[in-house]
């Protein structure tokens, strides 16, 4: 690689699309035995809109990082060439414009003006070029607020709008965008892609998106590639991922018994007026999956958070069945006043975000923590723990601490723990966000054969596959709010 | 730990409210409305805070305070603290503290007494009224382009706690979200203080994990950006001293000379390092 050379004050001002250039690029991070990449050759043309896909750990973040020169200086080694317009991407950085997943890690001021003018001052550009750029900028994203809005009452949809337009604002000769519409619920997925569809319409770009969901990326790229083990696949014209629903086949379930029945349960905040869940009925049966759906803000995640017990309904009544509750010290058939180590046995909840559940340091201890504590031996919360470990294909992973897992790893794992117990409900939130479609088919494959054994499965989520292919009974949340109230994924506090 | 429990639904619908009505946060998240205060420089509102901060702390009698917060009192209106919910709800730390202190000294010191008492609670209150005053009226991107082009405080201090300031809310809904996701593993305190403590303890190092990781990110976020890579940076909007900032510190100057004087008429005077 070139020595990383000074970038000049007026980087941003360098006008047209950059010229992006691998070849037999490999990167290989501190203290790991493997390569995270290999024989990489790529080049993107300026002005083209190139879309890197590949499976979960197949290298897609590790070339993002290259690319966009924050790979960790210490230790990682790269061997090959990497070049944007012909200099190393460190130097280069003035030239970039990134958008990255999370909307709420990007954005610094708190009104979206000052936010895009953000990058334009550090740029060093005088206030009088500054100001028109930003209306410019914000007009092309399609941002329908105005300079002064606050960026905290944004959805998360429009949160990444804005952050695209402080980043187009700069004039970017490269854009990269890193999964943006992750986490983000169909309609603001949609919304982002129509505005970068829209901002980069004049190639006066060059765009480099990555995301394991290509499909919906397709009619907006000029190329595909796809990182595999051993480089890079180009997929040509008119290409399709294999639809990830394609010859799953799930086992059949017996109906159960109802366990647990919701009646006008509903939920307001203290201090609050408007419901964050208006009450609704739901019943949940063994052997049956239930999918919870509707837009970002209807309560979905709330109605989660009741059903498995983790919080009051300040309306009616969430009761389990006597079947569920036999056996409980205290609280009879209401789960929210049952012990923990109670609940832990009969409800198990997996959160959107695997990594706030993890407790321990090792994946074995994880696994077992949740047996021990509704009053198992620990020879048997250890032999579950190993037999979970087998059946996920982590036993490789067993001493390992469970932050040091992959996105696809720790989301199987988070299911594992809840597993663990042999609940007879299971209640998950999105369980199926961001993950590639293998992850995806093991996650589905695995919830059915819980249905199967006579297990409730409960699942909120804004998939369309899941309810596709794994629900049985649908409840569907209907809209109540504001578009300018709506907040994509900031209204349940657990869905972060 | 009063206040941690509030959920970031809660956190988000305050901070819409905040956004939408005539805004008065307890926290300075989100821009400030406009009040007849903003229009004073923010940097001569800290000049004055030093002001007044220094007289009150070398005085211990109670005519000084008395006076310094009584022109404080005057100042609420212009930074739109008129409703008393508003003004109890951004105040109740301080009003306490200001009782506490007071009791406290005249129950357990001899020489002590209601008046030295009052004197001493009068003092937290004046040197804390200034904050509430500034933070009800000063949005904090003005602050911090105030500081950078007045005071050259580094642009990567200032705009870095600003962009820090954003990440505040989500952590009261973090906490939230990794105490329920305990109970779901079954791991619960209950009455037990010691295992409370342990509990609270674990959900803090979550914390601690998460605001790490959320840091890293905004902080690259931040340097695609251009943030801090040795270009000189420029302000978009500017930060200007008027006269009226100057009359402003002359203003608070004045009240602390009439505070002491008339403290010294009345024979009352007692500063700190006379003794």
């Amino acid at each position: 690689m070139t020595t990383p050379r000074e970038a000049s004050p007026r980087a941003t001002a360098a006008a047209g699309p950059a010229r992006l250039v691998a070849r037999g690029l490999g990167v290989r991070h501190a203290s790991r035995r493997a390569w995270a990449l290999t024989d990489v050759d790529l080049v993107v043309e300026p002005g083209e809109r190139v879309l890197v896909t590949g499976a979960s750990g197949a290298g897609k973040s590790t070339l993002l990082a290259a690319v966009a020169g924050i790979l960790e200086a210490e230790g990682t080694e790269v061997v090959g060439e990497l070049t944007v317009d012909g200099a190393d991407p460190r130097a280069a950085r003035g030239r970039l414009g990134m958008l990255a997943q999370d909307p709420d890690s990007q954005l610094v001021m708190t009104r979206a003006g000052d936010d895009v003018a953000f990058g334009l001052e550090n740029a060093g550009l005088p206030p009088e070029v500054i100001w028109p750029r930003v209306d410019e900028s914000l007009a092309a994203v399609g941002f329908p607020y105005g300079r002064d809005h606050p960026t905290q009452a944004l959805s998360g949809g429009e949160k990444q709008r804005l952050v695209l337009s402080g980043a187009l604002a700069r004039r970017p000769g490269l854009l990269l965008l890193d999964e943006p519409t992750a986490q983000l619920d169909g309609a603001g997925a949609a919304l982002v892609r129509g505005a970068v569809e829209r901002a980069t319409a004049d190639r006066r770009t060059t765009v480099l998106v990555v995301d394991h969901d290509a499909e919906p990326w397709l009619p907006l790229v000029d190329r595909v590639v796809e990182v595999t083990p051993g480089g890079l696949t180009e997929h040509g014209p008119g290409w399709h991922p294999v639809a990830r629903t394609t010859g799953l086949l799930l086992p059949p379930a017996p109906d159960g018994p109802v366990l647990l029945t919701a009646e006008a349960a509903g939920f307001t905040y203290r201090g609050t007026t408007t419901p964050a869940l208006p009450p609704v009925d739901a019943v949940v049966r063994g052997g049956r999956a239930l999918a919870v759906t509707g837009s970002n803000g209807t309560g979905k995640s709330t109605l989660a958070l009741l059903l498995a017990g983790l919080r009051a309904p300040t309306t009616g009544r969430v009761t389990a069945a006597a079947e569920l509750a036999a056996g409980v010290r205290k609280g009879r058939d209401e789960p929210h006043r049952w012990a923990a180590r109670d609940l832990v046995s009969r409800i198990g909840t997996v959160f959107q975000h695997p990594e706030q559940q993890f407790l321990t340091g090792r994946l074995r201890d994880e696994l077992a923590l949740g047996p021990l504590r509704s009053g198992e031996h620990a020879d048997a919360a250890r032999a579950t723990a190993e037999e979970l470990l087998e059946r996920l294909g982590l036993s490789a992973f067993a001493e390992a601490n469970p932050f040091t897992l992959s996105g696809g790893q720790q989301r199987r794992l988070s299911v594992a723990t809840a597993l663990a117990t042999s609940p007879r409900v299971l209640v998950l939130d999105e369980p199926t966000f961001g993950q590639d479609a293998a992850t995806w088919r093991e996650l589905v494959t695995l919830l059915a054969e819980q249905r199967a054994r006579g297990c409730a499965v409960v699942a909120v989520t804004h998939d369309r596959d899941v309810v596709e292919v794994l629900a049985d009974d649908r409840l569907s949340l209907s809209e109540r709010r504001t578009s300018e109230e709506r907040n994509e994924r900031g209204v349940e506090p657990w869905a972060r | 730990m009063g206040t941690v429990r509030t959920t970031h639904e809660r956190a988000s619908q305050r901070a819409r409210r905040r956004a939408t009505s005539t805004g008065t946060a307890s926290l300075a998240l989100g821009p400030v409305t406009d009040v007849r205060l903003s229009r004073i420089n923010p940097v001569a509102q800290l000049i004055a805070i030093a002001i007044a901060t220094l007289v009150l702390l070398t005085s211990l009698d109670v005519v000084t305070p008395a006076v310094v917060v009584a022109a404080e009192l005057c100042l609420l209106p212009a930074a739109g603290l008129t409703r008393p919910g508003d003004l109890l709800r951004r105040t109740w730390p301080v009003l306490l503290g200001a009782t506490s202190v007071g009791v406290v000294n005249v129950l357990l010191s001899d020489e002590a007494g209601v008046l030295t008492g009052l004197g001493l609670a009068l003092r937290v209150i004046g040197l804390a009224l200034p904050g509430v005053l500034l933070v009800a009226s000063t949005d904090p991107v003005r602050l911090a382009d105030a500081l950078t082009i007045h005071w050259r405080v580094s642009t990567r201090l200032a705009y870095g706690a600003l962009a820090a300031l954003r990440l505040a809310p989500l952590l009261v809904a973090e906490f939230e979200a990794a105490r329920l996701a305990r109970r779901t593993r079954g791991v619960e305190a209950g009455r037990n203080p010691v295992a409370r403590a342990r509990l609270l303890a674990g959900v803090g190092f979550t914390l601690l994990v998460g605001a790490v990781r959320r840091g890293s990110r905004l902080a690259t976020a931040m340097d695609a950006r251009g943030f801090d890579s040795g270009i000189p940076r420029t302000n978009a909007r500017g930060s200007t001293l008027h006269p009226r900032d100057t009359w402003f510190v002359a203003a608070t100057t004045a009240v602390c000379i009439v505070a002491v004087t008339l403290s010294v008429l009345t024979g009352s005077w007692d500063p700190v390092f006379v003794g």
